[in-house]
């Protein structure tokens, strides 16, 4: 099956009228020392019969996510996406269109967008969100490059805590090795928390030289931090601020922008994407008014047509890198656009309220689970005084008998995904990267993070808790 | 404007036949109090007073300072999307040819592939034996396209092609630094005056300057002047092949010989690898890399502007440095299978985004590279190539081609005689194709032509397709010498007409706002 729908005859009729003998005269111009006398070696021309049979047989190698109940998150979650979103995507006037340049014939994508855009802005009180970033490790790297531009190229450092994501880090370090920016990292502290006092004492050492900060709210780890004070300082050093958010939980927690933020990114997927094994998910960014310049990314504005309707029309193209080429503010062309279509479904499924139920549902089973996994006796708080101040993601240090990855094969063997491990054995191990931080670097420790979704129940919590109870 | 003038003369049943609805209000304007459509699962546990925590209760909102979301029902939603996709154009529609853009079919199996639960529902920090048929998908689309490139080793991290292009140029400074034991990554990228704007933009993300060579009367490479320009300060040239005249360069084996012998690496810009696939290889070209646009070539939808996917294929050299981690095959000693598993390349430049990639996307390519398997690639980059120059010749009698010669998948007709005699710029031409139920053409690119439009037809396009189109391009040629007036108003048939962009810039109003 190759989709062509041109005959053989038709083809003898097109030839004629190009005037050519055959297709290969057509590429005369390849040179013939590169011209393949065979075609590629890939498995192929399968009927669709033979080839959806092989499909289902892979897909069924892996263990889906309904097949084992869930506690895993670190940034991908098994939220629930109501039914009509895969209904309405499934449009293909919405997927099978292209980037919306004739707005005319795109007002649906354009406008969705729209909406979108004014959904991220109401979720993070900011003033712009633009169309949409890859993913939520991207959205904060462009953060830092939106500081860089903001200063004026003056000010390279980010001061950049390391309590977010560590595939966020390790993404900013990617990014930080053309010497553009320069990221300094603000270490996690025992409570698992960003060094407050490291980075005051960062903040004054770069004093001038600090473009921007970037913390997470929530962190890594689930933990909402005080981050105010670290905010306010932040800004006396002139230095813009950056939070990396969730959005579920920004349907209870204050709004960045009245913490003080100045550009707020996150990882879109828990607005009904699917996991998909990492991606696509979507990276959202906003910004308040006064950087919307330097905003990366595609923007819809709303305008009206010539007979006076409203209308909408991607805008503020200048920034980009078709019309600025090596001054654009960021590469970026295609996005996630068809995640930022759900992202927007979803938020007008949910409403305010629905939002902040949900949030309050994940958060109170986050809560629960903790609870009931400490009442075990095979789990430690991963310091000393018990911190509660999280969302719906918790770490916790396992104290049982088993070594950690025979533990979480066990309990998946058992139908439960439990956590996902952070640090296993000594936490010296360089592999472990960022991660080395997390934890006491003494002990033999088994550091997991759990997290619980609006989709698990209690009777799957307690089930799970016997579970890890007996299996010690 | 009287109706029967602005409608066109030409229908066809190729032609798009969906009555466009109007501009709608926004879904925050349907907000009526009270409604709802998704709810928390009804509460099992005690309440969890959260006030009482200490800290999280500093940092909770109170109602008054949370979003406001739109309080709808699914009734409201489905209308409302309904209506908004009865306002846009997709390839199902009907004829897309923006070139450069590769709007091919979007085979459905494809779509029911990447949303079976086997892959759609796996987290991606799930056991690894968990995992196995996705990693082994992966694993054979890093060879496939390895294989249809001519390259040894792929990573399926980037996104996008700009994101690809981004890598690519970070693996060859990291190689540039190994080559010269830490002493220089150089500092300056060639692009070609045709370039995509992503390629210059990409430059300057990897900390390189940027250095345009201009094409020859050919539109192709200046090779003397390419030349000039190659030293030693020189990281790498960046080219599309075929370029984006549609033209393929014939001096592409010199070219990239030159480039290496002062040392610097050659990049394929694959957005339009879908001429040559099966044909030619990039590889055996002597490029070093390329990425692959999977949203173009290999079928994957383009969702309104993404997700797509755009891994970088490279040469040995480059291989340890390509960003991570990138799926490889073991054999289990005990049981003697074939297992995979995630791994970062030896000296990788690191991850440029979270996870793995764009993993539904992958699903689909591999999918529709098992349809078609190696002779239905190569049938697909000779009928796109055929078809191409099919309508560049229906076409030339009555617009100007800016480069008459045979295409590949694409070519570029100019405007520029219609502007200077009848006053119809290519945007009107444009406009007034929709109202014949096309979309238009790539316009204004590349900067290279004057009133540029680009078109590519792609493979998927049936006879009576192509034909509707040149038709309809020769009743708005006519129409630019009889009734210019008619093509500056147009379109008139669309769900809006001409917007005012210079407005939406002036007074940005980029959210909804209650007045």
């Amino acid at each position: 099956m190759n989709y062509i729908s041109i005959t053989q005859n038709q083809r003898k009729l097109m030839l004629q009228r190009v005037d050519a003998a055959s297709t290969d005269e057509l590429y005369e111009v390849v040179p013939e020392s590169v011209r393949l006398d065979s075609v590629p070696k890939v498995t192929g021309g399968m009927s669709e019969i033979d080839l959806s049979r092989q499909l289902a047989e892979l897909a069924n190698i892996n263990v889906a996510a309904h097949e084992y109940t869930s506690f895993a998150g670190a940034g991908c979650y098994d939220h629930y996406s109501p039914a009509f979103i895969d209904h309405l995507l499934r449009r293909p006037e919405f997927f099978t269109a292209y980037t919306p340049y004739q707005p005319e014939v795109s007002q649906g994508t354009l406008q969705a967008i729209y909406e979108y855009q004014t959904g991220i802005c109401e979720l993070t009180g900011m003033d712009v969100a633009n169309a949409s970033m890859y993913d939520g490790a991207t959205a904060l790297v462009e953060a830092a490059f939106m500081a860089l531009r903001l200063t004026r190229g003056k000010r390279k450092v980010m001061l950049v805590s390391e309590a977010l994501h560590p595939e966020k880090l390790e993404t900013m370090m990617t990014y930080a090795s053309s010497e553009l920016i320069d990221p300094v990292f603000v270490p996690v502290n025992d409570e698992l928390i960003t060094d407050s006092q490291a980075f005051l004492s960062l903040l004054e050492e770069y004093a001038g030289e600090v473009a921007a900060v970037l913390l997470p709210y929530p962190n890594f780890f689930g933990i909402i931090e005080d981050v105010s004070p670290l905010i306010i300082a932040a800004k006396e050093a002139g230095a813009y601020v950056v939070l990396d958010t969730n959005p579920i939980m920004l349907g209870l927690l204050k709004r960045p922008a009245e913490l003080g933020a100045d550009i707020v990114v996150g990882e879109g997927q828990p607005l009904g994407s699917a996991m998909s094994f990492g991606g696509p998910g979507l990276g959202y960014f906003a910004c308040t008014q006064k950087c919307v310049r330097q905003l990366p990314g595609r923007l819809v504005g709303r305008t009206t047509d010539v007979d006076g309707n409203r209308g909408y029309v991607l805008t503020m193209s200048t920034r980009e890198q078709h019309i600025r080429r090596e001054k654009a503010t960021s590469n970026i062309c295609s996005n996630h656009a068809l995640n930022a279509l759900i992202a927007g479904m979803y938020l007008a499924a949910v409403g305010s309220k629905g939002l902040k139920d949900i949030a309050t549902d994940c958060v109170t089973k986050a809560h629960y689970l903790r609870n009931e996994l400490l009442t075990t006796g095979l789990f430690v708080s991963p310091k000393s005084d018990n911190v509660q101040s999280f969302g719906y993601e918790f770490p916790l240090v396992y104290t049982g008998s088993l070594p950690i990855t025979l533990w979480h094969d066990e309990l998946f063997e058992r139908g439960y995904l439990a956590g996902v491990i952070l640090a296993e054995g000594s936490l010296s191990n360089e592999d472990e990267g960022h991660l080395d931080d997390t934890a006491d670097n003494s002990a033999e420790t088994s550091l997991v993070l759990f997290a619980t979704t609006e989709k698990r129940t209690r009777a799957e919590i307690d089930e799970f808790v016997q579970v890890v109870k007996d299996l010690g | 404007m009287d109706k029967a003038a602005i409608t066109p003369e030409v229908h066809s049943d190729a032609s798009y036949n969906c009555s466009y609805r109007g501009p709608k209000e926004t879904i925050y304007e349907l907000s009526e109090v009270g409604r709802s459509c998704l709810e928390a699962p009804a509460s099992e546990l005690p309440n969890l007073d959260l006030k009482a925590i200490p800290l999280l209760s500093d940092y909770l909102a109170t109602d008054e300072e949370g979003p406001t979301l739109p309080q709808v029902t699914e009734t409201d939603i489905m209308r409302h999307y309904t209506h908004l996709a009865s306002m846009n154009f997709g390839v199902d529609g009907g004829m897309y040819p923006l070139g450069s853009c590769t709007m091919k079919y979007n085979p459905r199996l494809n779509e029911d592939a990447a949303r079976l639960p086997g892959f759609a529902s796996l987290h991606p920090y799930q056991p690894e034996y968990s995992v196995q048929g996705i990693l082994q998908i992966m694993h054979e689309l890093q060879e496939d396209l390895a294989e249809i490139a001519g390259f040894d080793a792929t990573s399926l991290q980037p996104s996008a092609g700009a994101h690809g292009e981004y890598a690519a140029l970070m693996a060859f400074r990291s190689a540039h630094l190994v080559r010269t034991e830490g002493k220089t990554a150089r500092n300056k990228v060639i692009i070609p005056d045709t370039a995509h704007g992503t390629n210059p933009a990409s430059v300057a993300m990897a900390g390189y300057q940027t250095v345009t060579v201009p094409s020859s009367s050919e539109g192709l490479v200046d090779l003397d002047a390419l030349r000039e320009l190659l030293d030693e300060d020189v990281a790498a040239f960046m080219l599309t092949n075929p370029n984006t005249l549609g033209l393929f360069e014939p001096q592409i084996v010199e070219i990239n010989e030159a480039c290496h012998a002062v040392g610097a690496f050659t990049y394929c810009d694959g957005a339009n690898l879908n001429a040559i696939l099966g044909v030619a290889r990039p590889g055996d070209m002597g490029f070093d890399a390329l990425h692959i646009n999977l949203h173009k070539t290999f079928s994957t939808p383009h969702g309104g502007g993404g997700p797509g996917a755009g891994p970088i294929c490279v040469k040995e050299e480059l291989a340890p440095f390509l960003p991570g981690p990138v799926v490889t095959k073991f054999t289990h000693g005990d049981t003697g299978l074939d297992l995979y598993t995630l791994a970062m390349p030896e000296n990788s430049i690191g991850r440029v985004r979270s996870f793995y990639g764009n993993v539904s996307v992958m699903v689909r390519a591999w999918t529709y590279i098992r349809s078609l398997g190696g002779d239905g690639l190569k049938d697909v980059a000779h009928q796109a190539v055929l078809s191409a120059n099919y309508l560049r010749v229906v076409l030339q009698d009555h617009f100007k081609v800016a480069f008459d010669t045979t295409c590949m998948h694409e070519f570029v007709l100019t405007g520029a005689p219609f502007k200077d005699a009848h006053g119809v710029r290519t945007l009107d031409v444009a406009k007034r194709l929709l109202d014949y139920g096309f979309h238009p053409p790539t316009i204004y690119f590349p900067l290279l032509v004057d009133e540029a439009m680009m078109i590519e037809p792609t493979e998927t396009e049936p006879l009576k397709d192509l034909d509707a189109f040149a038709d309809a391009m020769i009743a708005i040629a006519r129409e630019i010498k009889e009734t210019p007036e008619l093509l500056q108003g147009a379109p008139y048939t669309t769900p809006v007409r001409r917007l005012d962009e210079a407005a939406a810039v002036r007074n940005p109003e980029l959210r909804w706002r209650k007045d």
